[in-house]
């Protein structure tokens, strides 16, 4: 234990921005996103559908397509190592193997044509030397692991149920036991009792090997349950940083505590629910200042103008608003 | 899947004889007097009448019909020429395999170049490399069969002399035929590869294949390609049947005895027996090359494999489980 005292940061991201582009337009899809996450801890992604969170994911992959989307800066470390100046092919070693990634539907995540077997042999094969029996063991090691009898091995996905397409996709993504997992969603397509099910699966996963997780989600619920820290991101900044504790106690920004007012109470009687009012910003043409002004309801001169500094309490709870007194006392 | 295959063998049989009955009816009421174009226009009455009661012309239209469905499909007994008075079997026999060999280096030439223009244009979509591949594309869609062979045998066997400009025999007489007749299945793989590989490229597994590492060629070809082929089958076949009938053309010009000039003479010269065995023949290599297409599917996709196998493997996992 005593030596990873020093430095426990296991992925970097510094500074981030990646645009689309689409129609001569310039969708500014993530704008200077700077985040940690220590060896074995997970760090929650939050914000609603379109805010880039997938495309952090996919940067830190390095798998955004090719024509039309761009990293313009940032960089990202992984356990030191700078992830983009590396060559497409030492890249290539990576995926799969220090990263994997969960994607959000299962549906459409295995590739129908192959058997669901040789999907995870076929990870196992290109990250592991060893013959074509070792592979094939490891893959039913692995679908036993996530609760699937090994001698569906050689079935289909069509043949399988959503839930356990999905636990087909984690044992992908695990099978050469990664130190990173992007898990992008991985719970939103599945039905409530299978969500708990999948969710307690990573986590024992997790455990086992002590890897670190980005989890990306717009589930405040899940958050609570599997987190760490917490980054609650809008129009592709993050707005609010800490952790767990820190977001669900003392949420600063107008933004989070809109989020945890649209959650229904279970203990009062409620008729409505509380939306935040207005929409998501379009990415083509953000407004000046912080992004979230034209929403906010403490929004003054102020916020309009330039871009909001990230304020940081003395314990290390990060928020990037001018207004955190006023929008927390009106909570 | 046996099943399956048996009970498509069973379907081609309303379907040969539905084309059998079709085509014997059209060649009975077409106008013209085969006893006439048989002997010529100056043969006399009487040779003419025998020429009918020998040929049984002067049968009534049921009685005719009811003798060529029970002799082709009851006693195979495909009968002879008028013509030339050849058995229409032994015809088949002879120029049956060159008209196949020629489709199968055709539609060869096709797979070999067409998939991977189009493989090329869809990875470099709107890439000057999309453009090259549909430009050769559409020249190749663009350019008359008959008019490229003539060029053909004018650069290869008038100037070079390296290939014969007609005729039978080995394996050299087939090149230039099947370059100048693949132009056009060239462009359509290319096209029909092109469009479903877009449709595929996009998919989710396609990224999760790249997240798991997996290199780019191998991207393409084992998680791509493999799920874009279906259509692409689909072309090959129906492309492959239309050679088997229609190299027609380019039998003419090379000078190459096959199935294509067969039936078209015999269209021309009303020899009522050889079109019809012809049309039938036609019909059951086109309905062959659709089965092999349909069970093509099956290899390629399992979701389509169990839909083939239906219930048998439902009710055997079924027992599996429970």
């Amino acid at each position: 234990m005593s030596e990873q005292k020093k430095d426990q940061t296991f992925l970097e991201v510094k500074d981030l921005k990646v645009e689309y582009f689409s129609d001569g337009q310039t969708v500014h899809a993530v704008n200077g996103v700077s985040l940690k996450i220590e060896r074995g801890k997970t760090l929650g992604l939050v914000g609603e559908t379109g805010a880039g969170k997938t495309t952090i994911a996919k940067s830190i992959l390095r798998i955004l397509p090719d024509v039309g989307a761009k990293v313009t800066e940032g960089k990202v470390y992984l356990d030191g190592q700078e992830l983009f100046a590396l060559p497409e092919q030492e890249m290539r070693k990576i995926r799969g193997n220090g990263i994997s990634m969960i994607f959000q539907d299962p549906m459409t995540a295995l590739n129908p044509v192959q058997t669901v077997g040789d999907q995870i042999a076929e990870v196992v094969r290109l990250h592991n030397a060893g013959s074509k029996e070792s592979f094939e063991k490891r893959a039913r090691e692995m679908l036993e692991m996530v609760g699937i009898p090994g001698d569906r091995y050689h079935e289909y996905p069509h043949q399988f149920s959503g839930g356990m397409k999905q636990r087909v996709v984690i044992a992908i993504a695990l099978a050469c036991n990664p130190g990173l997992l992007l898990a992008d969603e991985p719970t939103t397509a599945l039905d409530v009792t299978i969500q708990a099910q999948v969710l307690e699966l990573i986590g024992e996963l997790r455990e086992k090997y002590n890897t670190a997780m980005l989890l990306i989600t717009h589930d405040m619920g899940v958050v609570a349950q599997v987190c760490d820290e917490v980054a609650v991101i809008y129009a592709g900044r993050i707005i609010e940083y800490g952790s767990k504790e820190q977001i669900f106690d003392h949420p600063s920004h107008p933004y989070t505590i809109g989020l945890f007012g649209a959650i229904p109470s279970m203990k009062e009687d409620e008729e409505w629910l509380h939306p935040i009012e207005g929409l998501p910003p379009d990415p083509v043409n953000l407004p000046e200042g912080c992004a979230f002004h034209p929403r906010c309801p403490y929004a003054t001169e102020e916020c309009k103008k330039k871009p909001i500094e990230m304020y940081q309490t003395a314990d290390g709870h990060q928020c990037r608003c001018c207004h955190m007194g006023a929008a927390k006392k009106g909570e | 899947m046996g099943k399956y295959v048996v009970k498509r063998l069973l379907w081609m049989v309303p379907i040969v004889l539905g084309v059998a009955v079709l085509v014997f009816t059209l060649m009975t009421f077409c106008p013209g007097d085969p006893a006439e174009i048989i002997l010529g226009s100056t043969a006399t009455e009487e040779s003419l009448a025998l020429k009918r009661a020998e040929l049984g012309l002067d049968d009534p239209y049921l009685v005719r019909l009811g003798n060529f469905l029970s002799d082709t499909f009851l006693h195979f007994n495909l009968g002879d020429s008028w013509m030339s008075g050849v058995s229409i079997a032994e015809s088949i026999k002879e120029y049956l395999p060159r008209t196949l060999i020629l489709s199968i280096i055709m539609i060869s030439i096709s797979a070999v170049v067409g998939i991977p223009l189009g493989v090329i244009a869809a990875v470099k979509q709107n890439r000057w490399q999309d453009n090259l591949c549909m430009v050769v594309a559409l020249v190749g869609i663009s350019i008359p069969s008959f008019w490229l062979a003539l060029l053909l045998v004018i650069l290869f066997s008038v100037k070079l002399n390296w290939l014969p400009a007609m005729g039978i025999g080995g394996f050299k007489y087939y090149i230039l035929p099947a370059l100048a007749g693949c132009t056009g299945g060239i462009a359509a793989l290319a096209r029909q590869t092109r469009s479903s590989m877009l449709d595929v490229i996009r998919s989710d597994y396609i990224i999760t294949a790249r997240a798991k590492g997996v290199p780019e060629g191998q991207v393409i070809v084992k998680h791509a390609l493999k799920n874009g082929l279906i259509p692409i089958i689909t072309v090959l076949g129906t492309q492959f049947g239309r050679l088997l009938g229609g190299t027609m053309i380019l039998e003419t010009i090379f000078v190459i005895p096959g199935m294509g000039q067969f039936i078209i003479t015999a269209v021309n010269g009303r020899d009522y027996q050889v079109v019809q065995i012809g049309s039938i023949f036609l019909a059951i290599a086109f309905s062959f090359c659709m089965l092999v297409v349909d069970l093509l599917y099956a290899m390629v996709d399992p979701r389509i494999k169990a839909k083939y196998s239906g219930k048998s493997q439902k009710r055997k996992k079924v027992q599996a489980n429970g």
